[in-house]
C-alpha cells in the first residue's frame, strides 16, 4: 500500500513534467523567432554603457537598428573609431565613416569667488528647480547653478563641481550628451576633443552689465573676432562663440581677451605665463598661423 | 458579484499582498527605483497571477485532490508557474513584441516569486471556486502593482531630496517602504458595507 501511494505520487509528478515538457517544446517550435547572429556580436563591441550617445535607447536598440534599418555604424561616442571599425567589419560595410572625438565643456568660469550671489539657496538639491527661481542664485541669470544635476545623469563620472561651477575631466567624457540636455541654463557644449580654446562663458547680457555681475565673463567687444587669422570667432547676442570647424587652435584669441574668458588647456596646465612668452607677432600670424602652445622651448629663449 | 468584489477589495486594499501580507517584498524593493519599469514589472506580475490561479486550480481539484495527494502542491505549482511563464514568454515574443520588450527581464524573474506561489496556495487554502479564483490571482498581482507603483513614485521623489548620508539609498528606501505598510494598515478596519 505503502508503495503504492510512492508509485502513484511519482507517476503524477512524472506525467505533470511530462506534459510540461511537451507543451514547451511544443511552444518553442510554434513561437520560434529567428534572431540574427550579427546582432549578438554587434552588442558585444558596443560598451553597453546603454548612455543614448548614438540617439537609440541603449546598446541593444542601436545594435537592433543597425541591422534593421542600416543605422549608421559610427554612432557610438564611447567605442569611437574602434567600435565603429569593428561593426563596419560585421556588417560588411567599407567604409567606417569619420569619428571626430568630441568632448563636453562647461562655458562658465563664474566660480563662487568671482560671480556675485544674489540669495542662498535651501531646497530641492537640483539645478532644475532652483533655474525656476530667478534663472539661479548668481547674480548672472546665464550662469553655472552648481547643484549638480549634470553630475547626476553622467554615467561615466566625468564631470563634478567644483567652487560652484560644474567641471569636466575629458579624458574621461565620452561626450554622450546627456549633460547637454540635463543643463537648465543650457551651457554645456560638445566640442571637438583636440579644441584647445573656448569662451568660457554664456552670458547674453551687455558688457557693463556683465562686468556688475562676474569678475570675469564675455563683454562682447569682439577684439578677438578682429584678432583671429581664420575668422572663426564671432559675437552673438553679446557673447564670443568659436566656430571648431574653422578654429586652428593658434591661441591668438587667448592672449587679446582683456577680461581673459578665453580659455585654453594649455594655459590651465602652465598657469598661464607661457602664452606671454609665446606671443607672436600679428603679421606672421597672418602669414603662416602658428600654434602659440605648440611652440618649441628654444623658442622661449628670445 | 458582490462577492467578487469583496475578494478584489480586499486584496488589493484590506490584505495588500505587499505591503500587508509581505509576500514579493524582493523585487518591490528592487524594481521600485523607477515608475516606469516599476509598473512594467507590476504588469507582469498582474499577468502572471492571474494565468497561475487559472490553471493552479484545476490541476488541484481535478488531479492532485482526487488523488489525495495535497501534500504536493507546492512543487507541482512551481512546476506549473516556471512552465506557463516561459511558455507565456515565448508567446510574447512571436506576437505581441512590443508587450514582450516592455516587460522585458521581469517576465522570467517572477518565476519563482513567492507572491505568485502565494496567490495558488491561497486560492486552495480560502476554498474559492474558479472565478473566484482568477478574480483573487488578478486583484492580487493589481494590488501589488498599486503598492510598486506608490514606492516608485516616492523614491523618484526621494532622488531629489537631501537625505542624510548614512540613509542614502536603500536605508531610506525601507522607511518609506514601512511608512506605506503602516499607512495600507489602516484598511484593517474597513467594513465593506455588503
Amino acid at each position: 500500500m505503502d508503495f503504492l501511494n510512492i508509485l502513484i505520487t511519482v507517476l503524477v509528478m512524472a506525467a505533470l513534467a511530462l506534459v510540461l515538457g511537451f507543451a514547451l517544446s511544443f511552444a518553442s517550435k510554434v513561437f520560434h523567432v529567428k534572431k540574427d547572429p550579427r546582432l549578438e556580436q554587434i552588442v558585444e563591441c558596443l560598451p553597453g554603457a546603454n548612455c543614448g550617445g548614438c540617439g537609440y535607447a541603449g546598446c541593444g536598440d542601436y545594435a537592433e537598428k543597425i541591422i534593421s534599418e542600416g543605422a549608421p555604424v559610427n554612432k557610438c561616442p564611447v567605442g569611437a573609431a574602434k567600435a565603429a571599425a569593428e561593426i563596419a567589419k560585421i556588417m560588411g560595410v567599407e567604409n567606417a565613416g569619420e569619428t571626430v572625438r568630441m568632448r563636453a565643456q562647461v562655458m562658465c568660469s563664474g566660480t563662487n569667488s568671482l560671480a556675485n550671489r544674489k540669495y542662498n539657496y535651501l531646497g530641492i538639491d537640483d539645478c532644475l528647480s532652483v533655474a525656476k527661481l530667478g534663472n539661479g542664485p548668481k547674480e548672472c541669470a546665464h550662469g553655472c547653478i552648481g547643484l549638480g544635476t549634470c553630475v547626476k545623469v553622467c554615467n561615466f563620472d566625468a564631470i563634478k563641481v567644483e567652487r560652484g561651477v560644474a567641471v569636466v575631466e575629458y579624458e574621461k567624457c565620452v561626450a554622450c550628451g546627456m549633460c547637454v540636455n540635463s543643463c537648465p541654463q543650457h551651457l554645456i557644449r560638445l566640442i571637438p576633443f583636440d579644441a584647445d580654446v573656448w569662451v568660457g562663458c554664456n552670458s547674453h547680457d551687455k558688457g557693463p552689465v556683465v562686468r556688475s555681475l562676474c569678475k570675469v565673463g564675455c563683454i562682447g567687444c569682439g577684439l578677438c573676432t578682429k584678432v583671429c587669422p581664420t575668422d572663426a570667432i564671432s559675437v552673438n547676442e553679446g557673447v564670443a562663440s568659436i566656430d571648431y570647424t574653422k578654429c586652428i587652435n593658434c591661441g591668438a584669441c587667448v592672449e587679446k581677451c582683456p577680461r581673459k574668458i578665453i580659455w585654453s588647456g594649455k594655459k590651465q596646465i602652465k598657469n598661464g605665463d607661457t602664452i606671454e612668452n609665446d606671443a607672436v607677432p600679428n603679421e606672421s600670424i597672418e602669414k603662416e598661423p602658428r600654434r602659440v602652445k605648440k611652440a618649441e622651448p628654444e623658442e622661449k629663449e628670445f | 458579484m458582490l462577492n467578487l468584489i469583496v475578494i478584489s477589495i480586499t486584496a488589493i486594499l484590506i490584505e495588500n499582498f505587499v505591503l500587508v501580507k509581505f509576500y514579493g517584498c524582493c523585487p518591490f524593493l528592487g524594481v521600485s527605483t523607477k515608475s516606469s519599469t516599476a509598473v512594467g514589472m507590476g504588469m507582469a506580475v498582474v499577468f502572471t497571477m492571474t494565468l497561475t490561479s487559472a490553471l493552479t486550480w484545476p490541476l488541484y481539484w481535478y488531479v492532485l485532490e482526487p488523488l489525495g495527494l495535497e501534500y504536493l502542491q507546492t512543487i507541482a505549482f512551481i512546476v506549473v508557474i516556471a512552465a506557463l511563464v516561459q511558455i507565456i514568454e515565448m508567446f510574447l515574443q512571436k506576437s505581441i513584441p512590443a508587450l514582450y520588450s516592455a516587460l522585458g527581464i521581469y517576465l522570467p524573474l517572477i518565476t519563482t516569486n513567492c507572491a505568485v506561489l502565494g496567490v495558488a496556495l491561497l486560492n486552495i487554502t480560502k476554498e474559492y471556486n474558479f472565478i473566484e479564483s482568477v478574480v483573487y490571482g488578478f486583484s492580487a498581482g493589481v494590488g501589488f502593482l498599486l503598492a510598486i507603483y506608490l514606492l516608485s513614485v516616492v523614491r523618484e521623489r526621494m532622488s531629489y531630496a537631501d537625505i542624510p548620508k548614512p540613509f542614502r539609498g536603500f536605508p531610506i528606501a525601507l522607511i518609506a517602504a514601512a511608512l506605506l505598510s503602516i499607512s495600507f494598515m489602516g484598511f484593517q478596519g474597513l467594513k465593506l458595507p455588503f
